[in-house]
């Protein structure tokens, strides 16, 4: 991982609330897992950043290293990494993932 | 070069010797796999952790030659 990618990583995971990692845009997702991460932020209402992961092979490598988590998508929350699609399907279905934007401070539609 | 359903099980339990490991091969094709791991060794680990170890007995090829593994992982009831 070059140390570029890993700063604009850092940079970006720290300097915004919510930020998803992705393959595409929010409007055109590439790839279903993230195409399902982004339908679970749009039903929480919540205001987030996206990083189109296939812009950027730096991004694309180094995020995996970043989180040691092999797959795109990921979530953060407040610089915190959250999970892939799975997980937050599962935190969504529970009322966890609401939860947790809400205990973090970062407002929501619901 | 997609993986086999007993391939991905034989290396879950390898890493993991008390899991139980359901496989379901979502798309007919050898590609798109979903995986239900419930082991007593994930008690107390939050769920980014026990995914963790389930990529991890998978030895790198999470996210390479296995695209799609749909992960659901949990403790013994």
């Amino acid at each position: 991982m070059t140390d570029d990618a890993t700063s604009r990583i850092d940079s970006t995971v720290k300097g915004n609330d919510v930020v998803l990692f992705m393959k595409g845009t929010p409007l055109f997702p590439q790839c279903g897992f993230s195409s399902r991460a982004v339908a679970i932020l749009e039903h929480l209402g919540v205001t987030y950043e996206s990083v189109d992961v296939l812009q950027d092979q730096g991004v694309r490598q180094g995020i995996k290293e970043y989180s040691d988590w092999p797959t795109i998508p990921q979530l953060y929350v407040k610089g915190e990494f959250v999970g892939g699609s799975d997980i937050m399907m599962e935190m969504y279905e529970s009322g966890e993932l609401g939860q947790l934007l809400k205990d973090q401070g970062v407002a929501t539609a619901q | 070069m997609p993986m086999a359903a007993e391939e991905i099980e034989t290396m879950i339990r390898a890493a993991i010797p008390d899991a139980e490991i359901e496989i379901t091969d979502l798309a007919g094709d050898g590609d798109h796999y979903a995986a239900r791991v419930v082991s007593e060794t994930f008690r107390g680990l939050p769920r980014v952790r026990q995914h963790q170890r389930v990529y991890a007995a998978l030895e790198g090829r999470m996210g390479g030659v296995l695209h799609a593994l749909q992960l659901t992982t949990a403790c013994p009831q």
